[in-house]
């Protein structure tokens, strides 16, 4: 099953997530991954949703997710033509012997260290979801006692952008 | 002035010119119903909550004004779950309004506290949990607005009692904006063009007609195009009276319930209009499967509908009787003499022939006689089984409007009350519910509705002591191993009928057939006529 980005622009209330949410369920459409904050308008929220499924489905989730009312815009990303991200931080078991090797992965995957403690490092990476896995992957042999990850967020590449107004391209 | 927001509430229901709502009172919505009290607009009291948004449903269909029903919080609001799904399903214009435990009791299980926005968030168009005094003339203006526009729905309005007290000076917007919902209702002319192409290279055109053709009052268009091109219909349940159902170029309901000619068609068709319906699986037969070998012109209000459970030759996203217009205008010809002379063949293979029976009442006949008594302003109100497709079949409906029944989510239990709905929207017509013995006594106790209203509503019940849809798919694919079918012990519902100071008899033969129902539409009083129907009766 391929991976589709929408990117929808919802009305920044209460209960929105929840109904975006409860559609999701009640329809049977998978979602890979959902990410959700405010934009440069306060009045408007947007969320970034990874659906998992083909052609049908990813139609059906845009047509059904148009049909609420708090739904402003959707617009399906093309991997081409947009750039995406995932944020995490993995919490990693870290010894006198094994600190040095960690923070060498750590600069080579261009992460951040942002917590240490006696036993423990915590880093911080962002990039596309492979690059996130595979850091995991590198971290995985020394004990990850933790992750968490945002989920992708995503934007069109150039001169292209998405507004809840009238105007919406250039 | 400041004003309570029950009143403004009130004040807002009067400004969207609602003249009757349903409801059933409790303490959450006391302060809405002492506000009433002060208000031209007329309340019918139901017996149970789930009655008064069925009767809303009745009401709106007849009437095409929005229908409104109201509950209290808890049990009150989620009584009216059925009747709001149902209206989802069949797409009817509503608001309900419920009441709510104060604001700062919400989310602490308290007495009668019930999340029902979250509740009926699936099967609503769109629901409001009013959390400021000063958002409800606004949220009421966006819900008649959201309710009766675009597709048509059910909108919910939670009000908790606080919010209902408390004051606000009361402006009433004369406009909605509401940035995610700007519904198109002018059909793109380059897919009209290409619909008007394809009907003029088709040899064996249908129209798929379905309860969107009524609700976008698009019918008589609808058949001034198929008499001009000469292009036979077929109806689902929901678009039964969308053309008459004697009118020549009518073949009948389609479906596993439908008729002959109208499967035939389908079955047979090269380009199959499908106009305000979402083709669901008792029209298709198979999920998916419908005039494999035809194009597929799909046009409805609501872009979620096309492709969704048939795939699409040509879309069209629009107002059903904009688009039907701007088609009657750009077909150029269209043959179909061969294609009509063979449908004729099919439509005297619709005929059913009458089983002789000395000891029942056929209802094929019944319905049948029932209809050439009723005049064309007649509605005919169905609950859920048997009955409805016997009514469905039987019942010549001659216009848009005057055959009411829950389609899509077959509701037992919605004939009754969406027939009190269609009685208050209607007075002057003539009101038949059918019912089988299970359905109406889900929903029985609205024959006091009736009588504290003095409604004439005609009551038919067809009495086979079982489920008798259920009944039958046990008795088809599960080798008639029958489980929980059998209601031998139904009560005497002409004493019943006595008791609310109806008129009512039993019949129980075909040849009492014409005097009873001459007694039964004699005058305005309300009238049970219950008839004895064979078990072994087959619903086609």
């Amino acid at each position: 099953m391929a991976k589709h980005i929408l990117s929808v622009l919802v009305e920044n209330r209460s209960g929105v997530l929840s109904r975006v949410a409860g559609l999701f369920s009640r329809r049977g459409f998978n979602i890979d991954s959902l990410a959700v904050g405010v934009t440069e308008n306060p009045e408007v929220s947007r969320m970034t949703i990874v659906v998992d499924g083909d052609e049908y489905t990813v139609e059906q989730v845009s047509k059904q997710l148009n049909k609420l009312i708090d739904i402003i815009k959707i617009r399906a990303l093309e991997d081409s033509d947009s750039v995406s991200r995932e944020l995490a931080l993995i919490k990693v078991n870290a010894t006198s012997s094994t600190r040095s090797e960690i923070v060498q992965i750590v600069e080579i995957f261009r992460a951040k260290i942002v917590d240490v403690s006696k036993n423990t490092l915590t880093v911080e990476i962002s990039g596309s979801g492979d690059k996130v896995r595979a850091l995991e992957d590198m971290l995985r042999q020394f004990g990850i006692k933790e992750i968490v990850r945002t989920g992708t967020i995503a934007i069109e590449r150039g001169n292209k952008y998405i507004k809840a107004g009238s105007t919406e391209e250039m | 002035m400041k004003i309570t927001g029950a009143q403004g509430l009130v004040k807002a229901l009067e400004l969207e010119n609602v003249t009757t709502i349903f409801g059933y009172p409790g303490a959450a919505i006391c302060p809405f119903y002492d506000a009433l009290l002060d208000s031209d607009i007329k309340h019918i009291l139901t017996r149970n909550e789930q009655g008064a948004a069925h009767a809303a449903s009745g009401y709106s269909r007849v009437t095409g004004k929005t229908g409104v029903c109201v509950a209290t919080s808890g049990p009150g609001a989620t009584n009216l779950i059925t009747g709001i799904a149902t209206a989802y399903s069949d797409s009817i214009p509503m608001v309900a309004i419920t009441g709510q435990v104060s604001l700062d009791l919400i989310g602490r299980d308290v007495f009668q506290e019930v999340d029902i926005t979250g509740a009926t968030e699936p099967f609503c168009k769109h629901n409001y949990l009013v959390k400021n005094v000063k958002d409800l003339p606004r949220i009421v203006k966006e819900a008649f607005h959201i309710a009766s526009t675009g597709r048509p729905g059910p909108v919910l309005i939670d009000v908790p009692v606080d919010i209902q007290t408390d004051t606000l000076d009361f402006i009433y917007p004369d406009e909605v904006d509401i940035k995610g919902y700007k519904p198109n209702y002018k059909g793109h002319p380059q897919q009209i063009k290409k619909i008007a192409e394809a009907v003029a290279s088709s040899q064996r055109p249908v129209i798929c007609a379905g309860g969107g053709v009524i609700s976008a009052k698009a019918s008589e268009i609808m058949t001034r195009l198929a008499e001009k091109y000469q292009i036979p219909v077929v109806t689902t349940l929901m678009g039964i009276g969308a053309i008459p159902a004697d009118h020549p170029l009518n073949m009948g309901m389609l479906g596993s319930h439908g008729v002959y000619a109208a499967n035939y068609a389908v079955h047979n068709t090269d380009l199959l209009i499908i106009v305000g319906a979402r083709v669901g699986d008792r029209a298709l037969g198979t999920a998916g499967k419908i005039a494999e070998k035809a194009g597929i012109i799909h046009i409805d209000i609501d872009p979620a509908e096309i492709g969704k459970n048939v795939s699409t030759t040509i879309p069209v996203v629009g107002d059903a009787g904009l688009i039907l217009e701007d088609l009657y205008k750009s077909i150029q010809n269209c043959n179909t003499s061969q294609w009509l002379e063979s449908l004729q063949q099919a439509v005297k293979k619709n005929k059913v022939k009458l089983k002789e029976q000395s000891s029942y009442v056929n209802p094929k006949k019944l319905l049948a006689e029932l209809s050439k008594r009723l005049y064309d302003n007649a509605i005919v109100v169905t609950e859920v089984g048997q009955n409805q497709i016997w009514a469905a079949n039987n019942f010549i409906a001659r216009k848009p409007g005057s055959f009411i029944t829950s389609g899509g989510l077959g509701t037992m239990g919605y004939g009754l009350p969406a027939g009190i709905g269609a009685k208050i929207g209607r007075p002057e017509s003539t009101v038949v519910v059918i019912g089988g013995d299970g359905s109406f006594q889900m929903s029985m106790p609205e024959m006091g509705t009736i009588k504290q209203n003095r409604l004439g509503v005609k009551i038919l019940i067809l009495n086979n002591n079982r489920l008798g849809m259920v009944r039958e798919i046990q008795k088809n694919k599960y080798k008639k191993r029958y489980s929980q079918v059998f209601l031998d012990d139904n009560p005497d519902f002409v004493k019943i009928a006595e008791a609310y100071g109806f008129k009512s008899e039993k019949i129980s033969c075909n040849s009492q057939i014409d005097s009873a129902l001459e007694r039964f539409l004699a005058d305005d009083n309300a009238y049970l006529l219950e008839c004895s129907i064979d078990p072994e009766e087959e619903t086609v």
